[in-house]
């Protein structure tokens, strides 16, 4: 038996072939060292992400999470569901802590749900994948499996926003949360500090609103260059694409020559516990880690 | 749909604060807000110039009954979600949520700023995240490019195209979602009768039934 069980809510941009399916195949190459189980929520559903906000208003936003709520505890009863998408997390917590706090929008929500056969009595805790890593096993225990320490890389571990505002991980500040780089020494490379960790990418709005969300990217890349750093790190899927892709389009319109490649820390896990690079997922990289490459090689 | 904007105007009869505070999701509390301008100093400083007014302001324009002015902003649709000043606030307003609460009141009634980049990008998301219970992320950028036509959706797609690229190089992007491949939920059915019951009940919550 597994040490460890959830039940898992991997999220749209996880899937074969989406944005961040090289995410997805780090996860289950590194929890397969860490002996974690992850059991799929079935047939779980989108969260809303943030941006939905105008189009879906309250009430079916909620109603969305309350789905994967109502399917894990039927299916998957008495474990917490984890999420590795820093907006589903949020999203999810969200709704947890709104129809907790209401009961008539718990109500609501399961008049709803009954037109999808459901019903939602407790809804179970909702976590990420980091929470996971350094709460229920530990900064200790994840390096013990360290087989080939990432030494002398400098890595600049990019929190971003949804992971650290405004839920965060318990014990850390918003302004200075120190997990990630927890995490990036406990695989043996260097975490450098720059003033950019919790910036935003600009988030979903790169779609709509692009020369101000590539403004903002912009600053985040030239900060963990200027510390030195040779690859950024990050937990969140769409921090992750917003500061890999748009590196040229930045380069084209400001000149610059950014080719700084972006990893998840499940990536680096995956590396430093003697994975291969497929194992890792590098080959899910738009701009390529060749030094992570080499180092996998090896 | 002004209908809906004259008929809440007369509802509220000038009291623009009871407005948002009834309407817009967490619009109670907006007179919580003391004014200090941290909200203006955390927001992400590359979307300052698509302000017409900072936070706070938008707070007391609601106070001084702005109804006009606060519903047609541009300032709330630049909220990128990122609760810098939700979690620096010194009253703890949760300013992200009254953003999007009176950006989604105002687009509600009519009032929402034509054209709106952000809105249409909400629109487009919800649509089709809720079309089969996931994402489509090839229909999702088709769409957003192709929002203002053909001409300017290939001059958009052609603009963009090394990342396009890029991504399905590294197996990122699954070409054959443009077709309704991918993935998708099995009970799709379900997922629509329980939205739209969603969807009635809060209307109802509201006072906005048709």
């Amino acid at each position: 038996m597994a040490k460890k069980e959830y039940a898992f809510y991997p999220g749209c941009s996880s899937q074969k072939g989406a944005s961040a399916s090289n995410y997805l195949v780090s996860v289950e190459s590194m929890c397969q060292t860490l002996d974690i189980k992850m059991t799929e929520i079935p047939d779980w559903n989108c969260c809303g992400a943030s941006i939905s906000y105008a189009e879906a208003g309250e009430l079916p936003r909620h109603v969305m999470n309350a789905r994967n709520f109502a399917l894990a505890e039927q299916n998957l009863p008495e474990r917490d569901i984890v999420a590795t998408c820093a907006a589903c997390w949020l999203g999810a917590r969200e709704s947890k802590e709104r129809l907790e706090h209401s009961n008539v929008l718990l109500a609501d929500t399961n008049t709803a749900l009954k037109e999808a056969g459901l019903n939602l009595k407790v809804i179970p805790e909702v976590r990420h994948m980091v929470e996971v890593l350094i709460e229920d096993l530990g900064y200790a225990e994840l390096a013990s499996h360290v087989k080939k320490p990432l030494e002398g890389m400098k890595i600049a571990g990019y929190v971003g926003c949804q992971t650290n505002r405004p839920f965060g991980i318990a014990g850390e500040s918003f302004e200075n949360p120190m997990y990630l780089d927890k995490l990036i020494e406990s695989v043996g490379a260097e975490a450098t500090k720059y003033d950019q960790k919790v910036t935003c990418c600009g988030g979903a709005l790169a779609f709509s609103e692009p020369d101000k969300a590539q403004a903002q990217i912009k600053d985040i890349i030239e900060a963990a260059y200027d510390s030195g750093a040779e690859m950024l790190v990050t937990p969140c899927p769409l921090c992750q694409a917003n500061t890999e892709v748009y590196q040229g389009q930045i380069n084209k319109k400001y000149g610059t020559k950014f080719n700084l490649p972006v990893l998840y820390y499940s990536q680096l896990m995956v590396l430093a516990y003697g994975g291969s690079a497929k194992d890792a997922g590098l080959n899910g990289q738009v701009i390529r880690a060749r030094k992570l490459e080499e180092f996998a090689g090896k | 749909m002004s209908d809906m904007n004259q008929q809440m105007a007369a509802k509220y009869q000038g009291n623009f604060l009871k407005e948002i505070e009834e309407q817009a999701e967490t619009g109670e509390w907006v007179k919580m807000c003391m004014q200090c301008g941290v909200c203006s100093g955390s927001c992400p400083t590359n979307f300052h110039p698509g302000w017409e007014h900072p936070p706070q302001e938008i707070f007391m324009m609601i106070r001084a009954g702005k109804r006009e002015e606060v519903l047609s902003s541009q300032s709330m649709w630049m909220c990128v979600s990122c609760y810098n000043c939700y979690v620096r606030c010194p009253r703890k307003v949760p300013i992200t949520h009254i953003m999007h609460g009176i950006a989604e009141y105002a687009y509600r009634i009519g009032r929402a700023p034509k054209n709106q980049p952000t809105l249409h990008l909400s629109q487009t998301f919800w649509n089709n995240a809720t079309k089969t219970g996931r994402v489509n992320e090839v229909q999702l950028t088709q769409t957003l490019y192709f929002k203002d036509g053909i001409a300017s959706g290939i001059k958009k797609a052609m603009a963009m195209q090394d990342v396009a690229l890029g991504l399905v190089k590294a197996g990122r992007l699954n070409l054959m979602e443009a077709i309704g491949g991918g993935h998708k939920c099995k009970d799709i059915k379900g997922i629509h009768a329980m939205l739209a019951k969603a969807k009635e009940l809060e209307a109802q919550r509201k006072g906005r039934a048709a």
